[in-house]
This record gives structure tokens, C-alpha cells and sequence, in this order.
């Protein structure tokens, strides 16, 4: 009765899931969905407490304890991150998952060894039929790639969210394709010899659990730039398979049901992220991309940069038809959202046209920018992606661009030497004029020169996001 | 190879469910605004939370101590990934809703 019950509940979970999924991706319907998606994990996490059979009473105590420490420590850290440091908070709560599905693992692996002789495969179990010992094959490697899995997304994740919150630098070792490439095929190796029982020395499952975090600390230490979020969609995906191991591992279908949509979706959205930057997922995968940045190949760029008034700025802007603002990270990071929307309001006030032009990596995320600007009203229809927005630059006589550098750098379309080359960008240059709100003449993320800074077109506005767009807009007003 | 076999047949239902999933995932986020990346992968992060369920059988069921310390622990970190993901993932979207009024 009570199995019943529970598979019910099971079933409700898995439903609900789907029709969250659908409905975040819908903005109408996005908020309500994260709701549906988190009343089925409510039931789905209860009925499996109270009903799911062999659960001791005497453990409630631990259960609920864990419960309402991770309730708690989840709540608060997720209640006190800042709108800019949502990317790492997403990355850091991802990598919990994917540890907790390593720790399921370990715990199922040393379960088996109490109860079954499992590392005497090869020898057979005396009368045990072959079915029962293959069934023991195939539990093995499940729990092995639970493990591998969950570590490397544990560990990548982790690093992802030391380097998105600049704690971590990057680093490349030498011959780092050969050794990622080289450990990933180890790691793999051992766990299927071992699943197959031809290893037989039970703390080997340390080895691979060691092996696979140091594969996952490897395989995001040389990523950097604008590459992070597809790292992070990846990773996530990972913990997605990684959960569906443990619904093999306990044929429960809200865990099957729940890792897969994860694990198939965000493999999805990592593709998309990783067309709209011009590189293969394979590229990825090997933990190759992003970091040649680092080493600085890129040409050193010879001309004049040109600096305006922030009174000549506000002047261009006014008797402008047109004007794209450009957002990007320094806008996050100065928190210059709510100023940004208001020397909107005032420019329009002025008869000019306003509109922002969206990169789809700009941030540290996609959607990133449009998340913050929804923060502070800006209207969605103001908000061009940049297929929309590049035929409108030819027509538009000011594109400010509020800390965005790699995203309107024109060497990713003519400088096949440049680490960035081939990533789509937004054609500034054909507008009339561009500003460039900096803080000083440093390199974007991805650690080049930029050349748009020393075109004829081009002004430099220097200083915090904030400050400035304040001032532009005490300018605007008093003219 | 035989045990390879022997599994698909003995799981025959499971594969069908895993493959058709695969297909649901890439059909239900397929024609996604880029405005929705975030919140859809915050909201994704969320739902793969699920683990949890085995991380709750695994306290459920710990008899040892080393059992009972892993497990407790998992449930921690499985209870982060649920919780921070949604109220992560509902802070994202309540702003696009206070825009629309």
C-alpha cells in the first residue's frame, strides 16, 4: 500500500518537473513554474521519508536535522546573494548535488561489499547464477559512474565558482590537453576493470574518487573568460546524469526522470551557448578553450584612444536619434543597473529612441544582463538580442557601451590570430559613434587588447559604471 | 558484453523511459528566449536536486557509522542544491514579474 503510494507520489514529482521545465521556459509563466518544479520535489522528498520502505524510524532524527541545516544554509545564502553573483551562486549550489550523488556512490559501494563478496567476480560465486553476478556487473559500474561523474562536477564546480568570484586565477599546465585527456581515460578505465571485477582490491573506488576530483579541479582550471557559463550548464548537466545514476542504482523513476530532463536539457543549452560563441562542445570537453587568452598572443594595438567629457557625452546623446546601450559585466559589477534605466527614462523624455543590445554572453551568463535590467524595469521589448539589434547599428548614431569589452571586439571578426576569433559579435562600428564606459584601459575577461578603443569613432569615458551613468544623467537634466 | 546484453533486455522499459526523456529535455527548452537562459539553467541546477531522494535512503538506511556520517552529510548538500536552487532561481524571476505591472 504504503509503495503504492509512494509511486504515485513518484509519478506526481516526474510530472511536475516536466511542466515546471516547460513553464520556465516561458516568460509568462517562468516564476510559477519553479514553483511547480519545487512542490513536486517537496512530495517526491516527504513521501520517500514516510513511506519509502526501509527508511528507520530511528534515523528520522539525522534526516530531519540534515533537512533543516541545508534548509537554512540554502535559504540564507541564497537570500543574501547579490544579483551580480548569481552565476557562482548557481555554480556553487550545483556542485552540492553533484557531491551529494558521489557520496551516494561510496555509501552503495561499501553497502554491497557488507553484503555481497563482490571483489571475487572473476572466481564467480560458487552456485550463484551468471544473471545474478552480471546484475552485480552492471550495479557496480553504475555506482562507479555516479561517482566519477558527481566528483568531477563537484570539483569543477567548485573552481568555476572560485573563478567567477575572483578567488581563483587562471592556470594552464603544460600539455594540458594530453594529461586531461590522458586522466579522463584512466579514470574510466579503472572504473570499468573494477565494475567488471577484474580489480579486486576494495579501496580502489578511493583511487577513482581522488583521481576523478583532481580530473574536475584540471578540467576548469584553464578556462577562463567569457567561456565560464557554458562550463557551468555543462557542469550542471553532469550532476543531472550523475542524479539519474541513482535512480538506476535504486530503479526509482523520480530520480531517473528528473536527472535525465537535467541532464538532456542542460546538454541543450550548453550546445546553444556554445554556437552563439563559435566553438565545438568537443572543444569543450577536453578542457581546451579560453585559456590560450591568458598567454597573450593577441598583436599589441598601435593608434590613439580619444577621451570625452562626461558634458560632451551627454550633449551627443541629447541631440541623438538613436541610441544602444551595450551592458556588460562592469554595469554588474558597479551595480549601475537602476542608473542605467534612468538615463533611459531621460533620454527618452528627450525624444531620443533607447535601446539595449544584448550579447548572448555578455555577463558572466546568458540572460544574465536581461535579469538585471528586468531587475530595475527596464521594459523586455527594449531588450534586443543581437541578431535583432546588429542590422539597427548602421541607423543608430550612439552606442554606449557600459563595461562590455570582448562582446564588441572586432578582432573576433578580422583577427583570425585573436583567441576570440569567430565568436559573433555586436557591430558597433557601424554606428556613427560609440562611447566606451570603462574604468580604466585594462583587458576584458578574456585578456586582449580591443580595438574599437582606438577608432576614429570611438570615445573613452573612464571611471566606475555608476558614477558616470549618475553623472551623464545630472548632465542631461541640467542641460 | 553478455551482462551489457543481458542488461538492456532485463531493462528494456527503463532504456525506452531514459531515451524518450532525452528527447523531452531538448523539446521542452528547445525554442527558449535568451532572456530565460539563467533563470532556466538556475531552475534545471534546482530540479537535478532530486538526488536528494538517495541521499534520504541512504540516511534511511545507515546502519554503520561510516553510513550515518555520509549520509547525514549528503542530505546536507542535497538540501542546499533543492533549497538554494529554487529560491535562487524564484529571486531571478520574481523581478521580471514586478516589470510587468
Amino acid at each position: 500500500m504504503n509503495q503504492s503510494i509512494l509511486n504515485l507520489i513518484y509519478l506526481v514529482g516526474s510530472l511536475s518537473f516536466m511542466i515546471g521545465l516547460k513553464m520556465l521556459s516561458k516568460p509568462e509563466s517562468a516564476r510559477k513554474g519553479n514553483l511547480v518544479a519545487a512542490f513536486g520535489m517537496t512530495i517526491a522528498i516527504f513521501g520517500t521519508i514516510f513511506l519509502y520502505d526501509g527508511i528507520k524510524t530511528s534515523n528520522y532524527i539525522w534526516i530531519f536535522g540534515a533537512l533543516i541545516i541545508g534548509t537554512i544554509i540554502g535559504t540564507l545564502m541564497a537570500k543574501k546573494v547579490k544579483m551580480t553573483g548569481m552565476p557562482q551562486m548557481v555554480s556553487f549550489f550545483n556542485g552540492m548535488g553533484g557531491a551529494c550523488a558521489a557520496i551516494i556512490s561510496l555509501v552503495e559501494y561499501n553497502h554491497m561489499g557488507e553484503t555481497t563478496d563482490i571483489f571475487n567476480f572473476s572466481e564467480g560465486f560458487g552456485d550463484t547464477p551468471v544473471a545474478v553476478i552480471n546484475g552485480l556487473k552492471v550495479k557496480l559500474g553504475i555506482i562507479y559512474l555516479g561517482l566519477i561523474i558527481g566528483s568531477i562536477s563537484f570539483a569543477g564546480s567548485m573552481i568555476a565558482f572560485g573563478k567567477l568570484d575572483e578567488k581563483i586565477k587562471d592556470k594552464t599546465l603544460p600539455l594540458q590537453k594530453v594529461i586531461n585527456i590522458g586522466m579522463l581515460l584512466v579514470i574510466l578505465g579503472i572504473g570499468a576493470a573494477a565494475s567488471l571485477g577484474n580489480i579486486q582490491w576494495p579501496n580502489i573506488i578511493y583511487v577513482v574518487l581522488t583521481l576523478s576530483l583532481l580530473y574536475g579541479v584540471l578540467f576548469v582550471m584553464p578556462i577562463g573568460g567569457a567561456d565560464m557559463p557554458v562550463v557551468i550548464s555543462l557542469l550542471n548537466s553532469f550532476t543531472g546524469v550523475a542524479a539519474a545514476m541513482g535512480g538506476f542504482l535504486y530503479d526509482n523513476k523520480v530520480m531517473l526522470f528528473g536527472g535525465i530532463l537535467v541532464g538532456s536539457a542542460g546538454t541543450l543549452l550548453t550546445v546553444v551557448m556554445c554556437k552563439a560563441m563559435n566553438r565545438s562542445l568537443l572543444n569543450v570537453l577536453i578542457g581546451n578553450f579560453g585559456g590560450g587568452a591568458a598567454t597573450g598572443e593577441a598583436k599589441s594595438m598601435t593608434g590613439t584612444i580619444k577621451e570625452i567629457t562626461k558634458a560632451d557625452a551627454a550633449v551627443l546623446m541629447k541631440y541623438s536619434k538613436k541610441v544602444v546601450i551595450v551592458p556588460g559585466y562592469g554595469l554588474a559589477v558597479a551595480q549601475a543597473q537602476h542608473i542605467c534605466h534612468e538615463l533611459e527614462e531621460v533620454l527618452e523624455a528627450e525624444g531620443v529612441e533607447v535601446k539595449y543590445a544584448i550579447h548572448p554572453v555578455a555577463g558572466r551568463m546568458p540572460g544574465h544582463m536581461n535579469v538585471l535590467l528586468a531587475e530595475s524595469n527596464v521594459s523586455y521589448d527594449k531588450l534586443l538580442e543581437m541578431d535583432d539589434i546588429n542590422p539597427e547599428f548602421k541607423t543608430t548614431d550612439v552606442v554606449l557601451i557600459v563595461g562590455a569589452n570582448d562582446v564588441v571586439n572586432p578582432a573576433a571578426k578580422n583577427d583570425p590570430a585573436s583567441p576570440i576569433y569567430g565568436m559573433p559579435i555586436l557591430d558597433v562600428e557601424d554606428a556613427a559613434h560609440t562611447i566606451v564606459l570603462k574604468r580604466s584601459m585594462k583587458a576584458g575577461y578574456a585578456g586582449i587588447e580591443n580595438e574599437l578603443f582606438y577608432s576614429p569613432k570611438n570615445s573613452m569615458l573612464f571611471g566606475d559604471a555608476k558614477k558616470t551613468l549618475t553623472d551623464l544623467v545630472s548632465e542631461l537634466k541640467s542641460l | 558484453m553478455e551482462s551489457i546484453l543481458s542488461f538492456i533486455s532485463d531493462n528494456q522499459l527503463m532504456i525506452y523511459l531514459v531515451i524518450l526523456m532525452i528527447f523531452v529535455g531538448i523539446e521542452l527548452i528547445e525554442k527558449v528566449p535568451s532572456v530565460l537562459h539563467t533563470p532556466l539553467m538556475s531552475g534545471a541546477n534546482a530540479i537535478h536536486g532530486v538526488v536528494i531522494i538517495g541521499a534520504i535512503i541512504i540516511m534511511g538506511e545507515a546502519e554503520s557509522l561510516y553510513a550515518t556520517i555520509l549520509g547525514f552529510i549528503a542530505v546536507i548538500l542535497g538540501t542546499l542544491n533543492v533549497v538554494g536552487g529554487f529560491v535562487v532561481t524564484d529571486r531571478m524571476l520574481e523581478m521580471f514579474k514586478k516589470k510587468k505591472k
